[in-house]
């Protein structure tokens, strides 16, 4: 019965806006702009507001994996990190089982130190015991297959290609078990083989009843590991439902 | 689909209903604050190995690497000394000017670096607040430890430079550990609000500087504690007097000079002084904690 099915993530008419403090625009840059401003009060012009999600609701299940999708700038990432918890609500609410983890591919870690010393430091900032740390290092660099080419694990990140370091970080988060796991175009780095792997994982962070939730501009990732799919646009919900179904509707409506 | 079809009709509950039957949280809501302090000591390793990071990552690339912990000091001393000691002979009225000086300026610096890095602390690791949820306050508690364990360096060079100039090793060389103790508590509290103000307020990043100097010039670190007391202006008012010698800075340096040295002034007697340096410890470590956890979840916005 659909009511047996139990909900991880409920999004209530979730409003997210959100001030962005941009470097100068024309006219902006000068002392006396800046004092000008100051002095009649008016807002920055610096300081804009962005009003990315206008009023979303869904239920996620346990168990789901549900695909984020839209064009650039529809408000799919702004909507992950509310979800997270890490931009407020302005009006609405987001409820969520345990603490959803976002997992970003500009997620910095510390990038002079070595790769091993990163995956350390990860786990822990997740919230590991030293004990659990210890015995998933090794598991961690094998899974981000770093070391394929030489003993990379020791060397600074700073040297890594970007889609290493990508690697690495996909392999830190997914190795713990999470309630709500937020993906943020995660696997659409690394090459065909990590990508595999990748979804491998995400499949099985899904088996362990967690929920999964997955932006990506790349079709063929979120077909693969996703059953049900969002539609953003502007910051509303276009379509919910099905995969194939919104990625149709999806389709027709990015080649008009 | 519409709107109204996504928001889930299994039950008929309205969304907040089926939330808070399955007991789920609100996110961004604020953890209670011996919640937090909980989740705090949770991630004490944490803490500890983003500290020990951060200091191989900023020496890490020096061709000295860790000796520049014991050298930073070292040389922080000799400018001062040359300055104040040799060229301008500022010495009137102390015995024995140059660990007088050293142990101001050690000690001025344990907290002028916590400042500055603190300010720092959210708004120069935007990135991994955004992509790892832990408690925020582990980034102005790791860069404290860190200034704590530079400071080991530090005091292990102010000893030898007080014992190379004659003062006797006592047993009032074991008061430096509270003393140490006491101050790091503060350190913390101020590491914790500048943390919090430097994340909502770029601004206050330009401002630290110039705070920082007004606070070392009015610490009696360069010169003798005794001339606020012997300024007519001050005299005149004391509550001025009162105001300028309960400077948490002054009071930390003027015990650290009595556990130390033998014969040095101080601003008042060392009773007061303790119980100063308690107070302090207590309201600036708590107040900056207390300050840092109401805005724990708006770290993330930038």
């Amino acid at each position: 019965m659909a009511d047996q099915r139990e909900p991880t993530v409920i999004v209530d008419d979730a409003h997210v806006v959100y001030r962005v403090h941009q470097a100068g625009t024309a006219g902006t840059g000068s002392p006396l702009a800046s004092f000008k401003r100051i002095v009649t009060g008016t807002k920055p012009a610096t300081l804009r507001e962005v009003h990315a999600i206008k009023g979303v609701s869904f239920v996620a299940y346990k168990g789901e994996a549900i695909g984020l999708i839209g064009t650039n700038g529809s408000g799919k990432s702004t909507l992950l990190r509310a979800i997270a918890g890490l931009l407020p609500v302005e009006k609405g609410a987001i409820y969520a089982a345990g603490q959803p983890s976002l997992l970003g591919v500009n997620a910095a870690l510390m990038n002079d130190l070595p790769g091993e010393r990163n995956v350390v430091l990860g786990c822990l900032a997740m919230g590991m015991s030293p004990a659990q740390v210890k015995s998933q290092v090794k598991e961690i660099i094998d899974f981000s297959g770093i070391n394929e080419r030489g003993d990379f694990s020791s060397l600074p990140m700073r040297t890594y290609s970007s889609g290493m370091a990508a690697r690495l970080r996909f392999s830190i988060a997914a190795a713990k078990k999470h309630d709500v796991l937020l993906i943020d175009e995660a696997l659409a780095t690394g090459d065909a083989k990590f990508r595999k792997r990748s979804e491998q994982r995400v499949r099985d962070l899904r088996a362990e009843a967690g929920t999964v939730f997955l932006v990506s501009h790349s079709e063929q990732s979120i077909r693969d590991t996703c059953e049900r799919c969002i539609w953003l646009e502007s910051g509303l919900i276009r379509a919910d439902g099905p995969t194939e179904e919104v990625l149709k509707q999806y389709e027709s409506f990015v080649k008009k | 689909m519409t709107q109204t079809a996504v928001a889930d009709s299994d039950t008929g509950l309205p969304l907040r209903e089926l939330a808070r039957r399955h007991g789920l949280t609100a996110a961004g809501k604020l953890p209670s604050l011996p919640a937090y302090s909980r989740q705090l000591w949770s991630y004490r390793y944490f803490i500890a190995s983003y500290a020990n990071a951060k200091v191989t990552s900023a020496l890490g690339k020096t061709r000295l690497g860790m000796l520049w912990q014991v050298l930073t000091p070292l040389i922080n001393a000799a400018v001062y000394y040359v300055i104040f000691g040799l060229v301008l002979s500022t010495a009137r009225g102390v015995d024995n000017f140059v660990p007088y000086l050293c142990t101001g300026v050690f000690i001025f610096q344990f907290t002028q670096s916590v400042v500055q890095a603190g300010v720092q602390a959210i708004s120069g690791n935007l990135g991994l607040i955004r992509a790892l949820h832990f408690p925020r306050a582990s980034l102005p508690l790791a860069i404290t430890m860190v200034e704590v364990r530079n400071m080991f360096a530090s005091m292990a060079v102010l000893m030898i430079i007080v014992l190379g100039f004659g003062e006797p090793l006592t047993f009032e060389w074991l008061l430096v550990v509270p003393i140490f103790l006491l101050q790091s508590v503060f350190n913390a509290g101020l590491a914790m609000a500048a943390a919090r103000l430097g994340s909502k307020v770029a601004d206050i990043k330009q401002l630290v500087p110039f705070i920082m100097r007004i606070w070392l010039y009015g610490s009696a670190v360069l010169y003798p504690v005794t001339k606020f007391s012997s300024n007519e202006h001050l005299q005149a008012h004391k509550w001025a007097l009162y105001v300028v010698e309960a400077n948490p800075l002054l009071v930390f340096i003027d015990l650290m000079r009595h556990a130390l040295m033998e014969e040095v002034p101080l601003a008042a007697s060392p009773m007061v002084l303790w119980l100063e340096a308690i107070g302090w410890a207590l309201v600036v470590g708590l107040g900056g904690y207390v300050y840092f956890w109401r805005g724990e979840k708006g770290y993330g916005r930038g």
